[in-house]
């Protein structure tokens, strides 16, 4: 039984103009199993499951499922075979509750065939009892933050009774505690006979929950091992092809005068009473769970929300911040968590993506100075290793981790004193979140004051000078960088902190 | 970066060559399909069709529709719509009309104004800036869909032209004022001048000033514009007032050519103003469109209006073929942004 595949894909090819994203790749998985699928961002691991479940249509190579070649067109004859998929970009209807958005295309009808609503939100409610999601199906999505969005997306995807689901970045929105639930869904569907492929960045994931590796880089296949004859360096070494020290570490950075101040800032029930100061070369982790308030408290700074009270002061001055551009004027930028929602402009081009924040730069009197614009536009594709056949590609073409960087350039060229980064390395691989990672670290160096939300424990306490905790929209606690451990801030994330 | 293999890699390049050709192929599609549908009306018209007066007609005749169309593809890359442009046109031509009468006139709006005609040419763009401005502030401050908005405009503003003109054209202008219909430059009509004046400026506008790259940043993603911290609402209050604008310019014209300012000029026409943006590729989509493809598709409308006359074709098969042409163009779009 264990020597029997669900899935095998054979000399897969597939390009797009420009681009050779896959050549000719294998990929064999065994029913029952979580099998990992790794590689560096643009290595082409989306591409081929998109090729898997019928949204993308591959150049050759043979695609056995269950034993019977199969060769989809339409991603609904996927689910039909039993295959489901958690995006990597979700795409959720704002406008429609969780339980609509989980049985969209499938609603079930009632005897006049019109949907019949309370009968979807209790089987919705029975999915989220059965695998203890806690989420109500009856709220609207456009409501949820990115994390519950994100166990929407498992929710529907597990809802299809699929023999094979694959998972591709479901990790990269949610925090340690939605990671456990996962993981704990995961191995029930595993010892039920389910496959699942799952696609990640974070190393110690990969390792905790897969029982094979399968490793791409740059379209091609380098190797499938089981995951107990690896570890982290040598799947590192397999990715990126050469060595690679683990973690950038971060510098010593003097810490000056305070540069931003925050008084009382309060915005509904996910900013509270927010109260903290910022100094020049000072890097100050905001942690939390999910729903703590974390980017609410970053949007309400930056102006993307109107705060109800409280005050912004920027090197002891104070700012009325109305509009994000307000913010942009007074020094500041701002990395959104969403990508999709508030992030990429999807049909233009890299450069336009990059230069969307910093034109004022670069255009003179109105005018774009297309020269400079694009020695900075090739400075940054080189210094993020964006990977993408030319600045003219439409950032939708890039690969997920790709687009990301993209993002990070855009507000790198803005030039800012305060950089507020929510989620900076979400997606992204480990070669370039070490280049991120020195990156933040060189501008807290120059005396730029940063504040950075992260779900990744390693890294808040990787890079952190001083860490604020978060809870149900208040501050709980403060951490200097000597104190700081992961159980100490989950005290307080989750407000089981109250004595000390 | 590259990838090392020889046999499939080889084979991989020789797909990604073929697919970059179809992909330019794609791209200037609708330059192909003006000159098929030239090479076909000289062939079916027994080349009168393809005689240098009747081009020169051709163009002079779709001006008015290409100058708007400029502007309509700003608003059109932001997701919006103007359905006022044709009431606009209306507005600048009786009141600029108005303000060029001479003294020969039978019925004068203005006894014994005598202005120079740069105020009346001055008055056609101004009133078409101020109710493009009007359309935008709805839009901007008021919040109300461009569809609603404009829609208001398109009965508001004709009911306007109607109430100033009394109902009647406004006629017997003067010569001056008549040239920027009639007159031409070194055998070129003046309209075409200034279309392709117009060209020019809404193409460097677009491409090579913030203001445009800002225009493709809000179609693009708005949200993601405003946390850039671009100031969207300015920007589409210039754009709404630079579509406005360049109405009036075509109301200027058209008055001109006909020698007088009359209330039903530019009926229909934002028909054939966003029929001619969405065939030069501007999508419904947003973040997408060009100013050349605008002018080759009001060229494109140009070319069927003109080749159909001379064919003799009913006018009411006219209307069936150009709708049929627009849900054809719409399809091609379709199919290019999936
Ligand atoms: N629709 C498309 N058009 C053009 N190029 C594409 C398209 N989709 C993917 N690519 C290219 O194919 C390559 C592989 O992309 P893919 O999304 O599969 O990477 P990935 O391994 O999932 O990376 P990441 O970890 O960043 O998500 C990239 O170079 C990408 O730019
Ligand atoms: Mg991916």
């Amino acid at each position: 039984m264990a020597d029997e595949y669900i899935l095998r894909m054979s000399n897969i090819t597939k390009t797009f103009p420009g681009v050779v994203a896959l050549n000719d790749v294998h990929l064999d998985v065994r029913p029952g199993t979580v099998h990992a699928l790794v590689g560096e961002n643009g290595a082409g691991k989306s591409t081929l499951m998109k090729v898997l479940i019928g949204m993308y249509q591959k150049d050759s190579g043979t695609v056995v499922f269950d034993g019977q070649e199969v060769d989809l067109h339409e991603t609904a004859e996927g689910l039909d075979l039993g295959i489901s998929m958690i995006h990597q970009e979700l795409a959720p209807v704002p406008e429609m509750t969780v339980a609509e958005n989980i049985y969209l295309g499938r609603e079930p009808l009632n005897g006049l065939r019109l949907v019949d609503k309370a009968l979807m939100r209790r089987m919705a409610q029975e999915l989220f009892d059965e695998w203890s999601i806690p989420l109500d199906p009856a709220v609207q999505m456009k409501k949820l933050t990115v994390a519950s969005m994100q166990l929407v997306e498992i929710a529907k995807a597990i809802s299809y009774d699929a023999k094979a689901i694959i998972m591709d970045e479901p990790t990269s929105a949610i925090t340690d505690r939605e990671v456990d639930l996962l993981f704990t869904m995961i191995r029930r569907l595993r010892d039920r006979g389910t496959a699942i492929i799952y696609i990640s960045h974070k190393m110690d994931e990969i390792f905790k929950i897969s029982d094979e590796i399968t490793v791409f880089r740059d379209g091609q296949w380098v190797l499938t091992e089981p995951a107990s004859s690896l570890d982290i360096p040598a799947l590192i070494t397999a990715m990126v092809g050469r060595e690679l020290t683990h973690m950038f570490p971060k510098e010593e950075a003097e810490i000056g005068d305070v540069l931003l101040e925050v008084r009382n800032l309060n915005r509904g029930p996910l900013v509270k009473d927010v109260s903290f100061t910022l100094r020049k070369g000072e890097i100050l982790g905001l942690a939390g769970l999910v729903g703590a308030g974390r980017t609410e408290v970053l949007e309400t700074i930056f102006g993307v929300h109107r705060a109800e009270s409280g005050q912004i002061l920027v090197d002891g001055e104070r700012v009325d911040v109305h509009e994000p551009r307000d913010a942009i004027a007074a020094g500041m930028a701002l990395l959104t968590e969403d990508r999709r929602a508030t992030g990429i402009m999807g049909v233009l081009s890299v450069r336009d993506n990059m230069f969307a924040a910093a034109l004022p730069r670069y255009s003179p009197g109105g005018m774009v100075d297309r020269k400079r614009i694009d020695r900075a536009a090739e400075e940054q594709r080189t210094a993020l290793a964006i990977k993408t056949p030319s600045l003219d590609q439409l950032i939708k073409n890039l690969s997920g981790g790709n687009q990301q960087k993209v993002l990070v350039s855009r507000w790198l060229l803005t030039m800012p004193d305060i950089l507020m980064i929510d989620e900076p390395t979400r997606g992204i691989d480990v070669g370039a979140k070490s280049e991120i990672h020195r990156i933040i670290s060189t501008l807290a160096k120059e005396g730029k004051a940063v504040l950075m939300v992260s779900s990744e424990m390693p890294e808040i306490l990787g890079m952190s000078d001083r860490i604020l905790v978060m809870h149900e929209g208040e501050v709980t606690g403060e951490v200097s960088r000597a104190e700081a451990t992961q159980d100490k801030i989950m005290q307080l994330a989750t407000g089981t902190d109250a004595a000390a | 970066m590259s990838t090392t293999t020889n046999a499939p890699q080889d084979s991989a390049t020789a797909i990604t060559s073929r697919f970059n050709w179809g992909e330019l192929a794609r791209k200037y599609l609708i330059i192909l399909i003006l000159i098929g549908l030239i090479v076909l009306l000289t062939i079916f018209t027994g080349g009168s069709f393809i005689k240098t007066q009747n081009l020169i007609n051709v163009v002079r005749q779709v001006s008015a529709i290409g100058i708007i169309a400029c502007g309509m593809t700003f608003v059109i890359i932001t997701l919006g719509i103007d359905l006022s442009v044709g009431a606009t046109v209306a507005v600048a031509a009786v009141v600029s009309a108005s303000l060029a009468q001479t003294d020969q006139a039978s019925v004068i709006k203005f006894p014994g104004l005598d202005l120079p005609v740069v105020v009346a040419v001055a008055a056609a763009l101004g009133v078409g800036a101020l109710l493009g401005l009007l359309n935008g502030l709805l839009i901007t401050k008021a919040r109300i869909a461009p569809f609603i908005a404009t829609l208001g405009g398109f009965t508001a503003y004709r009911g306007i032209a109607y109430i100033y003109s009394d109902g009647r054209p406004i006629s017997t202008l003067k010569d001056g004022f008549n040239w920027f219909g009639q007159g031409d430059v070194l055998g070129i009509p003046v309209p075409i001048i200034l279309f392709a004046l117009v060209a020019v400026i809404a193409s460097i506008l677009l491409n090579r000033t913030r203001f445009g790259r800002y225009t493709y940043a809000i179609g693009g993603n708005d949200q993601a514009a405003r946390v850039s911290g671009i100031n969207i609402d300015r920007v589409r209050l210039g754009i709404y007032t630079f579509v406005g604008l360049l109405a009036g310019l075509a109301g200027l014209i058209l008055a001109a050519r006909i020698g007088s300012g009359n209330p039903t000029l530019g009926t229909q026409m934002e028909l054939d103003v966003i029929a001619a943006t969405v065939i030069g590729g501007t999508s419904f989509v947003g973040g997408i469109g060009t100013i050349w493809g605008s002018v080759v598709g009001a060229l494109i409308i140009g070319t069927i209006n003109n080749g159909l006359d001379l064919l003799n074709v009913s006018p009411f098969w006219q209307m069936v073929v150009k709708g049929a042409i627009i849900v054809v163009a719409i399809i091609i779009d379709e199919r290019k942004n999936r």
